[in-house]
């Protein structure tokens, strides 16, 4: 932007910003605060900010008594497992939309759009009862399952948004060379394409790490990743408010950390390429 | 270029995906369709035949329906109005030259990233705690009497932790959107001396009208799935109970798979309603 601004006004507005980004983002902050509190300084009257004694006894006692391990690999697994094996089926798909587009590829595009609008509720009850019968209710392979499907779709549309943006110039430059379609995909496409895989994993990593419909009604104690852990802390015993914070600031950090990276990704793949 | 050849290979490469996609939508649909005209009851006494539309009717005329549907209509328009305005006011923020706009759009984005159970429980227990919440020690700050907030202003205080999720949504897609606003056009208001409020009803608020409809649009249809931020905050109580909550209770708390079924398909149909909307402007966009 060239528009001249006065140091005044640029200060106003960075006040200004900085006192609502802190304000939105205060409910993280006091969470991270709150875990490294004791029990007793947690409900402290008045609120403690900075100034109290800091330790890590929380992180310790959360990591033995509920088996943190455990849930972080399931969540690791599933949200891990889901996107890996999106991915492997989704790029085939979306490199053949890109590049040998047919009279249907639009239609069937937006009709991949529409499974994601199917209301989880919807089929709660026959994708639970097919679990049963196949034995894979609270195992951590029938999660990745379903969010690999529930998530198939943004995969398919972003990897087909970025796979668009490769000039077909390079493909029809590399066939006049002799390469077969193996070598095209392996030589041409996937150096190209790296970038745009790479926020595809990143964005789905996310959404499946933060799931929260399926990983509670389809698993126990077996399967059960991060997001049944800390629902699990929904029913309060004495007190518990720093445990509660370890416990989540472990169950956040590693996807608020991807997250930070992937908010250019975020738009691109959260609105199917409808705003960019 | 794309021979007979690459044409099959392509629609080989395509299949997996197709067919996957396909039998996750029919499978799960039949199977709901066909529950939803029964009467089954799987612990007490399984499937008991058919009974045609009869679920459909209970559904409906259940004393808990039409409360469901103005709690998921409260919820689901609240959020929205909350998200959209103040997304779109952030925005606006956001894109003003100012020192370290990078970090503050950080702290703006996070809440997104947090788990829908983690956000529940830290606004649940850190801030709307009736005894040790943040609220309670502001509102005794000033004198006020702290209330039970997700009981007795239960909704409100729903609709300020979901809106605290997706006003990151709304504001990064919206100034992403104003981003591409071409400025010159801005200048050129700003010397013929158009007020600031003009220039952002005639220039800024038309070119976004497309991200606006678009948030609308995809929040929505995330909204009417709330299930976990209800599940770990009021369990469905306190009037609570959205459309979705409702068939969950059906289906896997008391289940009566048939009547489930039946509001299932009926949760299906809304959905697609607003997918048809969605779809239209996506449509439109792959075409350029």
């Amino acid at each position: 932007m060239a528009r001249a601004v006065t140091t005044q006004r640029k200060a106003i507005n960075t006040a200004l910003a900085w006192a609502i980004g802190l304000l939105i983002f205060f409910p993280i902050l006091w969470t991270i605060l709150t875990s490294f509190k004791t029990e007793a300084t947690a409900i402290a009257d008045p609120p403690v900010f900075f100034f109290f004694d800091w330790t890590l006894e929380n992180y310790g006692v959360v990591m033995e008594r509920s088996n943190y391990g455990k849930f972080l690999w399931n969540s690791i697994a599933i949200a891990g497992g889901s996107t890996l094996l999106g991915v492997i089926i989704a790029v085939p798909a979306a490199w053949s939309m890109a590049f040998v587009p047919g009279r249907r590829t639009k239609d069937i595009l937006l009709w991949m759009l529409s499974t994601k609008m199917l209301p989880a509720v919807g089929v709660l009850y026959p994708i639970y009862l097919l679990f049963i019968k196949l034995g894979i209710l609270d195992s951590k392979i029938g999660l990745i399952i379903v969010l690999m499907l529930i998530n198939l779709p943004i995969i398919v549309w972003m990897l087909y948004t970025y796979f668009r943006e490769i000039p077909g110039e390079i493909l029809e430059a590399a066939r006049m060379d002799g390469a077969g379609l193996k070598e095209e995909i392996i030589h041409v496409l996937t150096p190209m394409a790296l970038p745009g895989i790479a926020s595809t994993v990143l964005l789905n990593l996310i959404l499946a790490w933060n799931e929260a419909f399926w990983t509670l009604n389809l698993t126990a104690a077996e399967a059960a990743p991060l997001t049944a852990f800390i629902a699990s802390y929904s029913s309060p015993e004495g007190l518990f408010f720093a445990k509660l914070s370890a416990a989540s600031t472990m169950a956040i950090a590693p996807i608020l950390i991807l997250g930070w990276f992937s908010q250019k990704q975020l738009v691109r793949g959260l609105t199917f390429g409808a705003v960019k | 270029m794309a021979t007979q050849h690459s044409r099959s290979a392509a629609r080989l490469m395509m299949a997996p995906a197709v067919v996957l996609l396909l039998g996750w939508m029919l499978v799960p649909l039949t199977m709901t369709l066909y529950f939803s005209f029964k009467k089954y009851l799987p612990l007490r006494g399984g499937d008991l035949g058919w009974v045609g539309f009869e679920n459909y009717v209970r559904f409906v005329t259940s004393s808990a329906f039409w409360p469901s549907i103005q709690t998921t209509l409260v919820l689901v328009g609240g959020v929205l109005i909350i998200t959209t305005v103040l997304g779109i006011l952030l925005a606006l923020l956001l894109d003003q030259p100012m020192w370290g706009q990078g970090p503050v759009r950080i702290l703006v984005i996070a809440p997104f990233f947090v788990m829908p159970t983690v956000s529940a429980l830290v606004w649940k227990n850190f801030f709307m705690d009736a005894n040790y919440g943040l609220f309670s020690y502001l509102w005794e700050f000033f004198g006020a009497e702290p209330i039970q907030w997700l009981s007795q202003a239960s909704m409100p205080s729903l609709v300020l932790i979901v809106s605290w999720q997706w006003l990151p949504f709304a504001t990064l897609i919206l100034l992403t959107a104003i981003q591409s606003l071409d400025s010159e056009q801005l200048e050129a208001a700003e010397m013929d001396g158009a007020p600031a409020l003009k220039r952002f009803w005639f220039i800024i608020l038309p070119h976004l009208s497309r991200a606006i409809s678009v948030v609308i649009l995809i929040q929505t249809i995330f909204l009417l799935g709330i299930f976990a931020e209800i599940f770990v905050t009021t369990g469905g109580a306190f009037g609570t109970k959205t459309l979705t909550y409702l068939i969950y209770q059906r289906v896997l708390e008391s289940q009566n798979i048939g009547l489930g079924s039946a509001g299932g398909v009926y949760a299906i149909i809304l959905a697609n309603i607003v997918a048809i909307f969605l779809m239209r402007i996506v449509g439109k966009n792959l075409d350029n």
